[in-house]
């Protein structure tokens, strides 16, 4: 395997990592103001408070880690990426600074606003809808580099099945995930109106989940042909994330091993994530950049990688920590313990 | 109105977000020291009231955590978006240090989230004690690498550039160039300081208005006595960039000090303004001072503004910024130096009004140094975004449309810093502290 492979391959973990976390940290913040509004159990959105509290930053900190790497490994992402996408990750920016601080305000402010939750409860759905949008360009057909100059065609964005597809999946995911991670997590707090709400919501999404799934493949076909014809070829493993997802249908009716069930709807999405990826290279930008061309010079990428198994060997045990004291402490989730 | 020049709104709209941000990030990077220094103070005298001191400043700075995480995460995409064409080339040197960046502040990010929900949890407060350490270490380092990223820009070195393709890359000289280290020290010592005095402000504020309660006025000490400190510190670590200058961005500081030709024995300018034709009006002039400032010896020569191309030299507005930033330094110093004296001399006048007064405006003037210091060193190094390596303009974007995300983040940076502002008052107006106090301890406190 060379390097530039490797590169992306990390990064494109970080970006999987970055979808779980923040899925469900998104699709939990949107139903904090759903039930909210709807005047469900309060002990609802105490479980959620309780999940999201602590690891709120953490989940910033992988979309960080993803754009501060791309740029590092392959510079000249930043020079195509960077001036096609001016105004959609301004966008993205401006959902996810709304999203993060008035979080804080909500949570840690000297009261419950209604106003604060609606931000980020409705800025979590906005926000991977506008990120997708770097996915969808990096398909080719939506920019056009003349002249020295990159530009973004919004026509042609606005007009297309598969940007349209992108973002519904993107939407429904969110949700599909997030619910299928608090059934658990209520679940495990022996919480039983949470749970049946979850447990409603992840069968819920299920199906939607699927269908989106479908429309992205047919977009990809219309799209971009070359594309659609390397994930042909790996076919398999876009079986195997179905197979996933049919496992965490049966676990979630039958209402057994929610934990298991979660493990599967990560297994689920990875398998199409690197599916999806492994398809898409060597291109990052379709008929403009492969990862070969844009790559950065050897001695960075070693000095990144040493960096990057140095910087993990302090991670993990913090996060472990992070995990035992909260996710996976049961005193914790039941609210016995602050 | 001027024409579209994507150039200069990528200047506009970079230069308001690293604004907006670094009055967060100087507390982010500040005020976990200062919660530190609170809580062990608290374990040590076991006194109740420095560790609700430190649980109080914990609670607030998570909001302004928040405001500096998201303006963070603009600034860091925003160097993407807005200058393309320099992260192309400089991506190929300081993705490191942007890297590293982003790990220190993960390890921040983690334990901080564990320390603010551990308070209640174990049997001994050294253990809880013991996760600010990581927090404080973390919040440093994030200063310390993304300084060295600026350092890179102003003193660009570990490569070689053969007909405009970069070779021979180096990336730990590139990182530690001859800026980092008075530009690292210079920027995480006056954090600290600034992050001290806006914590004082608060506690005199306090004095001010007759609430005597022993809370205040130990948040008040520990808060000057840290201050000093770094106070004295920060004039010791200027004093050395001011050398650096003198040695490696000559024109800068020659911009600074509207010192306009090359002689020994240079006067150091204070204040007055310039005329037309270059003349100084209306300024103090301090003898010699220039020369030891730059080269620790009166008779020494300084290099004149009049050396360089006019097109190589940056604006000379940078003096008042420059002045601003000094008079303040000197000031913060000067008014915590009061305090500890009237403190051991003149007990009775330790919280006269007009001391405690001078500490209040100590707080938002510490944080305007801090951004009179950025637009100068920031200013100081155009025209080049890579010192004469690559001009400002040819960096930055040439997207349509910067214009209206300029008025769009003006709008976000308003909304934030007002709701901001808004819940911390709140926060704390609402819950008092002496109200706490009886709450958690049973402890009214006094009232002398």
């Amino acid at each position: 395997m060379n390097l530039e492979i490797l590169g992306m391959g990390v990064l494109w973990l970080f970006l999987y990592g970055y979808m779980i976390v923040s899925s469900i940290d998104f699709g939990a913040g949107f139903f904090h103001f759903f039930n909210k509004i709807s005047r469900k159990d309060h002990q609802v959105n105490s479980l959620i408070q309780r999940y999201l509290s602590p690891v709120w930053e953490v989940t910033n900190v992988f979309f960080v880690f993803f754009f501060v790497g791309i740029v590092g490994f392959f510079p000249s992402t930043a020079y195509y990426f960077g001036t096609a996408l001016l105004v959609p990750v301004s966008i993205s920016i401006v959902l996810i600074a709304i999203r993060g601080s008035y979080y804080a305000f909500n949570t840690y402010g000297a009261k419950d606003s209604r106003i604060y939750s609606f931000l980020y409860g409705a800025t979590g759905l906005l926000i991977p809808a506008s990120l997708t949008i770097a996915l969808t360009i990096s398909e080719g057909g939506y920019v056009d580099v003349s002249n020295g100059q990159v530009r973004l065609l919004y026509g042609e964005l606005f007009t297309s099945l598969y940007a349209w597809s992108v973002v519904i999946l993107a939407i429904i995911s969110v949700l599909f995930i997030s619910s299928a991670f608090l059934q658990y997590y209520a679940h495990k707090a022996g919480d039983d109106n949470s749970y049946q709400l979850f447990r409603r919501y992840t069968l819920l999404w299920s199906l939607p989940t699927i269908l989106a799934s479908g429309l992205v493949f047919i977009g990809i076909r219309q799209h971009n042909p070359e594309h659609f014809s390397s994930m042909l070829d790996i076919w398999w493993i876009f079986g195997l994330s179905f197979l996933f997802f049919a496992l965490v249908v049966y676990l979630s009716y039958r209402g057994k091993r929610l934990g298991t069930a979660f493990v599967f709807v990560m297994l689920q999405f990875f398998s199409a994530w690197f599916g999806y990826g492994a398809s898409h290279l060597p291109w990052l930008l379709y008929d403009e950049l492969t990862i070969y061309d844009g790559f950065v010079n050897q001695t960075m990428a070693w000095s990144l990688i040493a960096a990057f198994i140095a910087g993990f060997l302090l991670l993990i045990p913090s996060l472990y920590l992070l995990m035992r004291l909260f996710l996976f402490d049961a005193a914790y989730i039941r609210g016995e313990r602050k | 109105m001027i024409d579209y020049d994507p150039a200069t709104y990528s200047r506009i709209l970079t230069g308001l977000t690293l604004g907006f941000h670094i009055i967060f990030a100087t507390i982010g990077v500040g005020v976990p020291l200062m919660i530190a220094l609170a809580e062990w103070t608290g374990l040590r005298k076991r006194d109740p009231h420095y560790t609700l001191l430190a649980r109080r400043w914990a609670r607030g700075f998570v909001i302004t955590v928040a405001v500096g995480v998201v303006t963070g995460t603009s600034i860091g995409l925003q160097l993407s978006l807005l200058w393309p064409n320099f992260m192309e080339l400089a991506g190929q040197t300081i993705s490191l240090p942007l890297f590293l960046e982003t790990f220190a502040f993960f390890f921040e990010a983690i334990f901080l989230g564990i320390y603010l929900y551990t308070w209640d949890r174990f049997k001994s407060g050294w253990r809880h004690f013991l996760l600010v350490i990581p927090v404080v270490i973390g919040a440093s380092l994030s200063a310390f690498f993304i300084t060295t990223v600026n350092s890179f820009m102003n003193q660009p070195q570990g490569f070689e550039l053969v007909n405009g393709v970069i070779t021979d890359i180096n990336p730990l000289v590139a990182m530690f160039n001859p800026a980092t280290p008075t530009k690292t020290a210079h920027v995480i010592i006056t954090c600290y300081l600034a992050s001290a005095f806006v914590l004082g402000a608060i506690a005199a504020t306090k004095m001010i208005r007759g609430n005597r309660h022993a809370y205040h006025k130990k948040a008040l000490h520990l808060t000057m006595v840290s201050a000093f400190v770094f106070a004295a510190a920060t004039a010791a670590i200027g004093d050395l960039s001011g050398k650096y200058l003198a040695e490696y961005q000559p024109e800068k500081l020659a911009a600074a000090e509207w010192h306009f030709e090359t002689e020994e024995q240079a006067p150091l300018i204070v204040g007055g303004f310039l005329t037309d034709n270059q003349e100084v009006n209306g300024a103090l002039e301090i003898p010699y001072a220039l020369s030891i400032l730059a080269h620790s010896n009166p008779n020494e020569e300084v290099i004149g503004l009049n050396e360089f191309p006019e097109s190589d030299t940056p604006p000379l507005y940078i003096h008042y910024l420059f002045d601003g930033m000094v008079g303040i330094g000197i000031y913060l110093l000067a008014i915590s130096f009061m305090y500890l004296l009237i403190r051991r001399v003149k007990p009775a006048w330790q919280y006269n009004k007009w001391l405690m007064r001078g500490i209040v405006a100590g707080g938002p003037l510490g944080i305007l140094a801090i951004e009179f210091g950025w637009v100068f060193a920031e200013v100081g190094r155009q025209p080049w975004i890579l010192y004469q390596i690559m001009r400002t303009p040819e960096g930055a974007t040439t997207a349509d449309h910067v214009d209206i995300m300029l008025y769009l983040f003006i709008a976000l940076y308003i909304a934030l810093g007002v709701t901001a502002t808004v819940v911390l008052r709140r926060m704390f107006k609402e819950n008092p502290a002496a109200h706490e106090l009886e709450q958690r301890y049973g402890d009214r406190g006094d009232d002398t």
